[in-house]
This record gives C-alpha cells, structure tokens and sequence, in this order.
C-alpha cells in the first residue's frame, strides 16, 4: 500500500463531488466506525465503509474508485440508519459506484460480477419492462465463462413451478426504452 | 379497502407462494387488490446502483399508472416496496425533480398516493380483526420473524423500528403462532449478491440460519420474495458446505395467515419450497 500523506489532499474536488452527487454531508463523518461494525459485508471488504469514507475525505479519489467494496456493497442500509452524523453511507455507495461507471473504471475482482449482473438485468430491463429469471440468468452464465452455473437450481426450480418459461410483456415497451433514452441524454447533459 | 397492486417481477416466477398467499389472504379480509395494467420492473438494487434517475423513473412510471387508478399502491415484494415508496418520498419532497421524472416518463406523477407494504395493508385490519377471523390457530408453532432490509430502511419509508421490528410478530401472534427472540431478524442475507458473488451470500444465510436455529423456531417467516428464495433455496448449500443439517422451512407471513385463517392450502402453495416444509404444517394441522 502507499504512503498517504496526511498533510495534502489528493484531489481537492473529489469530496465536494461526491458531497454534490449524493447530497450527503460527507466532511462530517468522525470515523466513529459504526458504518463498518454494522457492515454484513465487511468480511469481504477490501476498503471497510468507514475507510471509504475517511478516503473521499482526504480525496483518494483513485484508490476508492478502484475498490471492490463499493461494488460488493449490499445496499442493506444498516450503515445508514445507524450513522449518528446522519449520513446516508448507503447513498455515497451508489454514488461512487455510478461515478466508478461514468469514468470507465473496470471493477476490479468480486466487484467485476456485481457490475456484470447490474448491467446484465438493466440491459434487460430497457428491452422486456419486466425481469425473466430465467433468461437474465442464462445471459449472466454465459457473459461469465460458466453455463452450467445454477442449473441443479434451475431444474429444481422447474419442477417446483418456479421457472417461468415464457415472458409476459408490459404493453407500455416503447415507453420503458425511451426512459431508459432520455435518462442517458439528461446524464449526457451533465446532470447525475 | 382498495389497493392497486404491483406484484413485480419475483412473484410471477421464483416468489409465486408470495402473489398467490397475498392475493388469497387479501380476498379473504376483504382487501381489494387491482393490479397494475402494464406494470414495469421498479429497477432494484441494479437500477440505484447505476443511475439515481434510472433509479426514480422507473418506479415512477409505476407509481403514476396507480394514481391514475386513483388507489393507493401495495407491493409484497420489500425491494419494490422499497424503490416504489422512495420515489413516492422523494418526489413529493422535491418538485424540481418530480417535473424532471415526469419529464422523463412522460407521465403526470402529481404525489397524491401512498405507497404501503403488504404487511401494513393488512394490519390495517386490525390485530383484533384477523384474530376475529383465525378459525385455526397456529398452536405451538414457534416461528422467527425475518425482516431483512428493505422494509425497515432507509428511515424514510420504514414500515417499523429498523433494528426491533414487530409487525410481523403481531401478525403471527393474532394467528395463534409463537415468536421467538432473536437476534438477525434484520440483518441482511445478503440477496443482492447471491448471482454475482454466491459465495458471501451464502456466508451471509448461514449466521441467519445459525441465529434461527438457535433460537429455537421451526421455522422463519420472511415478507421479501428475495430474502425467501436465498434462505430457501441456499440452505441446502450451507448444509452442504459446511456440513451443517438446518431443516428451517421459510414461510411468507401470508401463508402461515392463510392456514390461520382457514384458506384452501392449494391456494397457499404450501409444498413448493426447497427445505420441506412436511414436519412444519403437521404440527399445524
């Protein structure tokens, strides 16, 4: 790991970013480590949630861009609701995720699945309006290198009548893609 | 009481015990459920984690058909729930954005519905109410109450206190049921992450499972179609994993109220889950 210098911040703007971006208040987190004593995924943390935190303070905008927490992040909200400076933790995740995203940063390790599957479901989303399983599944499989991943499951969901074998499409289709359209234009735009 | 109802995604497939126990129980309390004409996926944990307008639009497109059905919206599933009762706060605090969303969907949301979880849809019945109508009382069953994440956070949109909720203990109380103190009754399983990184969800229901099981319930009872099909499903794989032998049935809340209640068990679909649930509904009757 580098040395950090305490004395200078990395990149000045980077707090102020993610202040605007999220709406949190980010500069007032004391490093009490709630965050991270409540966090389900902290085990398989690289950066714990009040490291990412105390980071984006000091403007190592590289290093937290470039950690897989912020994409093994579970959204489970605990670190939110828990915080005493009232700061929506959950909330900078995502932020720092969709800013991850928009400056083509490639999630390292566990991270790469977690936006593979994202993209993957929303991709399927913006054509169908409603999530198959099924074929979600099937595509992630195969994006992966690993097809036969889940089948047991998959078999088993047959018989028990949880896998649905057609999909039932909203009539409104257009109008789900051109969502999906005017929000990458409005974002184009320079809004978040 | 009339509802639009959005079942979302999970329950046409993997949650389907969830949309045929809801809509079953909801007939029988004389809750009206409407579904949505030409429903859209609320976007999920996939859609906030990769636009925050992607991530509003989406539920809102949903929440502006409801309030042209001039109802309030329910949704079983706590992640719709979640998305759906976020956008609904989100925009009636902050009109710029509403016109923004608006904008995008093309739609008119003007902020004159509510969004409420199934669990509280049906508490509004009254605690006395269901008790009234119980012709088959869980006796003896010992349940813990699964809440996961999405219904009791963020403080904005929680339908109970975030770390000791008791709505679906009051539930199962009125039915005659038997909870059990314990600890994980909020922690996350960790769904989100069960297709991309299997092996710390798994991590995750095996400390949930632990917890339950030395809790002394028979079985859980969860209100989520996500945190079901992992705790179900993903059992079997922490016993194989870690040579463990939990035989924890997951019901959702509506279909051990359904027994209750004395509805038709095909209507519950009872024995479609992955850990048999056999031993559990004998003791019920």
């Amino acid at each position: 790991m580098k040395a950090i210098r305490l004395n200078q911040w990395e990149d000045r703007n980077f707090i102020e970013l993610v202040t605007r971006e999220s709406g949190q208040a980010v500069e007032n987190c004391y490093q009490c480590g709630k965050c991270t004593a409540g966090c389900p995924i902290a085990f398989a943390c690289d950066l714990m949630p009040n490291q990412v935190i105390r980071m984006v303070q000091m403007g190592l905008k590289e290093e937290v861009l470039h950690c897989q927490s912020i994409w093994l992040c579970a959204s489970c909200v605990t670190c939110t609701v828990r915080c005493p400076r009232n700061i929506d933790v959950a909330r900078v995740m995502d932020t720092l995720r969709i800013m991850a995203r928009h400056q083509g940063i490639s999630p390292p390790g566990k991270g790469r699945y977690v936006a593979l599957f994202n993209e993957n479901f929303l991709g399927y989303i913006q054509k169908n309006g409603r999530l198959f399983e099924l074929a979600t599944m099937a595509m992630f499989n195969l994006k992966t290198g690993q097809p036969f991943r889940e089948a047991s499951t998959g078999l088993a969901m047959l018989k028990r009548g949880k896998l649905k074998l057609t999909v039932t499409k909203p009539r409104g289709l257009d109008e789900i893609n051109r969502i999906f359209e005017k929000v990458r234009q409005a974002e184009k735009g320079g809004k978040k | 009481m009339k509802l639009a109802y959005y079942p979302g995604c999970s329950l046409e497939a993997s949650g389907k015990e969830y949309d045929l126990s809801t809509r079953a129980v909801c007939k029988h309390l004389g809750i009206e459920l409407i579904e949505i004409p030409d429903w859209s996926c609320c976007g999920a944990t996939a859609g906030h984690s990769t636009s925050h307008l992607l991530s509003l639009a989406l539920p809102a497109r949903n929440l502006a058909l409801a309030e042209e059905m001039g109802l309030d919206v329910t949704a079983p599933c706590a992640s719709c729930y979640q998305r759906l009762a976020l956008t609904c706060y989100e925009l009636k605090q902050n009109p710029r954005l509403q016109k923004e969303i608006n904008e995008i969907t093309g739609r008119s949301f003007q902020g004159k519905i509510k969004v409420v979880s199934i669990l509280e849809a049906i508490n509004y019945i009254g605690l006395e109410g269901i008790q009234n109508q119980v012709v088959k009382p869980l006796k003896g069953l010992k349940i813990a109450a699964y809440y996961g994440c999405l219904l009791v956070r963020p403080r904005n949109i929680q339908i109970d206190d975030p770390e000791n909720p008791q709505i679906i203990e009051k539930i199962m109380q009125a039915s005659g049921a038997e909870p059990v103190e314990w600890p994980h009754k909020t922690e996350c399983c960790g769904a989100s992450l069960a297709i991309s990184n299997e092996d710390i969800a798994t991590t995750m229901v095996s400390r949930i499972l632990k917890a339950a099981s030395l809790s002394g319930a028979h079985c859980l009872v969860c209100a989520c179609p996500l945190c079901h099909f992992n705790l179900d499903m993903r059992q079997l794989k922490v016993n194989r994993l870690q040579g463990t032998n939990y035989q924890l049935p997951v019901f959702y809340f509506t279909q051990l109220l359904g027994i209750a209640l004395g509805l038709n068990p095909d209507d519950l679909s009872l024995h479609t889950h992955f850990v048999d649930t056999t031993h559990v509904l004998k003791m019920v009757g």
